[in-house]
């Protein structure tokens, strides 16, 4: 009955794994593998690259922010610590060239008025009806937390804007529809956005198409976790916290266990009660145990 | 060690115990005893309660900033990820939390399944831990639509709709949990109270848990009952409270490692897309914990057969203190149980791993193995062990069960030997 059983548990065991494994090795064979670069974020001890930041907004400003919206950031942001970090008067200049709607005023009429630092990111159309109607029928997503809202996350985006590549010749593309290797069923209504030279760097940087691409995204990926450099520097000093603490607490634990059920005192019960235990079973006194 | 009495010493003492004994109370707790082997697998229960806490801390002070209507609950969201001092990371703490009181959860559950601590007398603490299961469940799957991403609403689509399967009063239960006619605004409003409420009754749960706990004492790894107020226990505090400390603060650590430096690892992107009703995300799932229970809903080809499955997966365990009608509780001495309650693990994990598939081709199949044996493990498995099962001896107390090893004799004697540095015929 015993061995049965047994046999029948490893049998199932081994069916299953079987078959596991292959549907596992079935299902990889669709997987993409993304172009990643060397960010600065990644990783513990992750911050963002400054100098890559504010080239970042310079790319979002000029070449996506003509569709894509980023309504949960504000000019202020652009300032603030752990972001491209520009100086508040540079953040204020950046705002001021955008126009609000704000009001109403004292006599009930609504205005316009340059953005201030106060102000969120000013949508380039006023709703997702008309940001559709004016992209062919494809809405742009909004860019504020992209970043984490797509598979891959920086990888992802570094991908596809690097992504653009001619269709092979099996594929028809209907007018206003892009191949792009890393889009989910390769159809993308984006046209490339970034060429070589699409925007001058006031720094003196190449603004490769791969230069872009990885500063656009970095701007991205602090857009979408603004707190990122706070949080890893938290981070570090909970676990160095935690892990003294945790030294102390166990320490502590021994020294109180210590006085109750002690390894040795343990050990030497457990020896206790064997000697006794052989004495019974050999049925002799153990002095002259053999 | 023993549970003598409680007197107070002061007048005062003495007059407010006898009005309100919270002084004799607390007195339990501190000398609650405890038996002295109960290793690791027994700190989950401090580290749930942390758990419990953490969340419900959290989420008070996420509500007060967080907006319950469609139009605003993203936005609130991003509000407090971004504007709100430290609400990145009260957040993060609120969604990882969540996560990781189902992880802790799921090893709890698992330690009371190896080492047969839902046996008599300690069904109750059993039925209402599950109790509490079901509804950390619920209370997950709410707070989960809240922040009103894409696998938030299409998450409480699929969810709400399957109780539209149930015969004739299905369609009413569904219009009832949306407040109309689709998941919408009401539907929000209402799982935004429900989310805020159902701790509370978890916590009144726990209370009933722990009464219910104090009443045998804990089981332990021998599973045998240890002599109370004996030299086999030892009072709660300083010796559980200290082992509990040293336990939560590695999982705390294991926690804080996923809030501050893997955040969103173990939610899904599309949640971070607003949802939208028109646009359907490609592959449906609910959050990690859920997706066993997923996998055995879409295992079944009938929807109302998916749901009379899926919860009787749960229910079924509050009938496992009948089913497996076997005395011996702990896994150590049941050689047979031992090996299919590890299949039952895997399996579980199988589940889970399926439910995060698309139900077609091999993970079908798989999926309803899965499933089917999920029930004989329950259903057939362990009455039928329970009677032709043999089972080791048990030892005497929790303090020999090593004296029942086989072997034990030689072992000693060559202890004896290498101990004294001699030949064992001249042991002293």
């Amino acid at each position: 009955m015993l061995v049965l059983l047994n046999n029948f548990i490893k049998k199932i065991v081994i069916l299953i794994f079987l078959v596991g494994f292959n549907g596992s090795s079935l299902a990889e064979e669709s997987k993409i593998e993304f172009i990643s670069t060397d960010w600065t974020f990644k990783g513990v001890f992750g911050t963002f690259d400054r100098a890559s930041l504010q080239r970042g907004y310079q790319v979002y400003q000029e070449v996506c922010s003509g569709c894509h919206s980023m309504q949960h950031l504000s000019y202020r942001n652009l300032y603030e610590k752990g972001g491209p970090e520009f100086s508040e008067k540079e953040a204020k200049a950046i705002a001021a060239q955008f126009e609000v709607t704000d009001g109403p005023n004292s006599e009930g009429e609504m205005f316009q008025r340059p953005a201030r630092l106060s102000d969120k990111f000013v949508k380039p159309f006023p709703n997702v009806k008309a940001a559709a109607a004016a992209n062919d029928g494809a809405y742009p997503p909004d860019m504020s937390v992209l970043a984490k809202a797509r598979k891959g996350g920086a990888d992802y985006i570094y991908s596809l804007l690097l992504g653009y590549e001619d269709p092979p010749s099996d594929i028809q593309l209907d007018d206003g529809v892009y191949y792009n290797k890393f889009m989910s069923g390769n159809k993308i209504k984006m046209a490339q956005p970034l060429l070589d030279g699409a925007v001058e760097y006031a720094d003196g940087t190449q603004a490769t198409e791969k230069q872009m691409a990885k500063d656009v995204t970095t701007f991205l990926v602090w857009a979408a976790e603004p707190h990122l450099e706070a949080r890893h520097k938290m981070g570090f000093k909970v676990f160095l916290f935690l892990i003294i603490l945790l030294t102390l607490v166990y320490l502590s634990k021994q020294k109180v266990w210590s006085r109750f059920g002690s390894k040795n005192l343990e050990e030497e019960e457990t020896f206790d009660k064997i000697e006794k235990a052989v004495t019974e079973y050999e049925g002799e006194d153990p002095k002259t145990f053999k | 060690m023993s549970e003598t009495k409680y007197i107070p010493k002061s007048k005062f003492g003495k007059w407010f115990d006898s009005r309100l004994p919270l002084l004799t109370l607390s007195h339990h707790l501190t000398s609650y005893p405890t038996p002295k082997n109960l290793n690791y697998w027994w700190t989950f229960g401090g580290i749930l309660t942390f758990c419990l806490m953490t969340q419900i801390v959290t989420g008070i002070i996420l509500a007060m900033h967080y907006v319950a209507h469609t139009d605003h609950a993203f936005e609130s969201i991003e509000h407090i990820m971004r504007d709100i001092n430290y609400g990145w990371l009260i957040r993060y703490v609120h969604s990882n939390g969540a996560s990781m009181f189902f992880l802790a959860v799921y090893i709890h559950i698992f330690r009371g399944l190896y080492f047969g601590s839902y046996k008599a007398p300690r069904e109750m603490i059993w039925i209402t831990g599950l109790i509490i299961y079901l509804l950390m469940m619920a209370t997950a799957f709410m707070g989960y639509v809240l922040p009103w991403g894409q696998m938030s609403f299409w998450g409480a689509t699929v969810i709400t709709n399957l109780f539209s399967a149930i015969p004739l009063i299905g369609e009413s239960i569904t219009g009832w949990l949306w407040g109309g006619f689709s998941v919408d605004n009401p539907t929000l409003n209402r799982f935004y109270s429900l989310h805020y409420l159902l701790p509370f009754l978890i916590f009144g749960l726990v209370v009933l848990h722990i009464w219910s706990l104090h009443i045998p004492g804990n089981n332990n790894p021998v599973g045998i009952d240890v002599k109370k107020n004996s030299n086999e226990t030892m009072p709660f505090h300083p010796y559980m409270v200290m082992k509990d400390l040293v336990a939560l603060l590695t999982f705390i650590l294991i926690f804080f490692g996923f809030v501050f430096f893997l955040p969103n690892v173990l939610g899904h992107p599309d949640n971070y897309i607003p949802a939208d009703p028109l646009v359907t995300p490609a592959h449906i799932v609910p959050e990690w914990y859920l997706l066993p229970f997923y996998a055995i809903l879409r295992a079944i080809p009938s929807k109302l057969g998916g749901v009379i499955f899926m919860f009787a997966s749960i229910f079924i365990l509050m009938a496992l203190p009948w089913l497996d009608s076997s005395k011996v509780r702990s896994s150590s001495f049941r050689p047979i149980y031992r090996k299919f309650f590890w299949v039952l693990v895997f399996v579980v994990i199988l589940l889970g791993y399926l439910g995060a598939k698309p139900p077609e081709g091999i993970y079908l199949i798989l999926a309803r193995i899965g499933t089917a044996y999920y029930f004989i493990h329950f259903l057939v498995l362990l009455p039928l062990l329970g009677r032709y099962e043999k089972t080791d001896p048990l030892p005497m107390s929790i303090a020999d069960p090593v004296l029942h090893k086989p072997g034990i004799v030689d072992k000693f004697k060559e202890m004896a030997g290498s101990y004294e540095g001699e030949n064992v015929g001249t042991f002293k």
